[in-house]
């Protein structure tokens, strides 16, 4: 079973990176950009076949580890 | 005052942190691995040094904040123990939950090494006993991440409780504005836990002790830290 983790910084959090690639969108005349904010994906290959334990086990995983709750939301896709 | 220095894949600060340590104390700290599960007996401080741990990869200090040896210092410190994370040091303690918020890439998104001056906000911890309470040190930072960042309530409680270490000021203890290196909130250089036996800091005092290079105003940390009458 595959799945994949999407981390995105909160709401309200700076994120001075995607602000950087945003000026970069626009000096490159790409037209209509209001905002970028910049995020990580994570693809991940799970043993289980059980979406509800994969669910799980991937909800452990982001709190433990893959996001800072602080400053992070996190989102689960099953494939 | 028996020190052990923590060592995890990356970190680079070791050895300076380790000569401050014994320049104070007149010890020499223990190195301890990463993946062991204990502190040496008779530990009555941790210090995290800087570096780069394990590449600063997903974010800096997630992975080691969640190493075996972590749980042996929140349990250090749960007994009143003393713990200091400098530089990558802070970053880790933060990622561990033994310090609020978390270290942002810098406002300006470059890596910065150079000189600076901090404010002693308070001169009553067993970190800064040696100074003054209002003191100017000038010391040095270097990083890419030091722009310190937690939620409104949280900074309301830090400032509330005192628990603000360090911030970034001019040559004149003005603080804020252009001083400020890295965008920090409420230009913070470094907090305390509850507590108070725990401190986290970007800059590095422990490249401050020895005149040759610079100055000695990070001594008097480490000779506050020497003066620490050993834990519960």
């Amino acid at each position: 079973m595959k799945a994949r983790v999407i981390v995105t910084l909160k709401n309200g959090v700076l994120d001075p990176q995607g602000k950087a690639i945003e000026g970069a969108l626009r000096s490159l005349e790409v037209e209509g950009v209001s905002s970028v904010r910049q995020g990580k994906i994570f693809d991940i290959e799970l043993e289980t076949t059980d979406r509800a334990r994969a669910e799980a086990m991937l909800k452990t995983a982001c709190e433990k580890l893959l996001a800072n709750l602080v400053v992070e939301n996190y989102r689960v896709e099953i494939l | 005052m028996n020190a052990a220095v923590l060592l995890f894949p990356g970190l680079n600060r070791e050895t300076d942190a380790m000569r401050a340590l014994q320049q104070a104390t007149g010890k020499k700290p223990n190195l301890v691995w990463h993946a062991d599960h204990d502190l040496p007996a008779g530990t009555d401080l941790v210090l995290v040094p800087g570096g780069f741990s394990y590449g600063d990869y997903l974010r800096c200090g997630a992975i080691a904040g969640r190493a075996n040896i972590m749980d042996a210092v929140r349990k250090h410190a749960e007994r009143g123990g003393l713990v200091i994370g400098i530089c990558n040091g802070f970053q880790i303690l933060c990622e561990s939950g033994l310090l609020p918020g978390v270290l942002m890439r810098n406002r300006d998104l470059r890596f910065i090494c150079k000189m600076q001056n901090l404010k002693v906000e308070r001169a009553d911890t067993s970190f800064t006993q040696s100074y003054q309470q209002g003191q100017i040190i000038k010391v040095c930072i270097a990083h890419g991440e030091g722009n310190y960042v937690c939620d409104d309530e949280t900074l309301k409680r830090l400032e509330g409780e005192g628990r603000v270490a360090f911030r970034y000021c001019d040559d004149k203890g003005v603080v804020g504005g252009l001083a400020n290196p890295n965008g920090s909130r409420n230009d913070i250089a470094g907090i305390y836990s509850d507590k108070l036996n725990v401190l986290g800091m970007m800059p590095h005092p422990e490249n401050l002790i020895d005149p040759l290079i610079g100055g000695i105003d990070g001594r008097g940390l480490f000779d506050s830290m020497a003066q620490f009458k050993s834990a519960a």
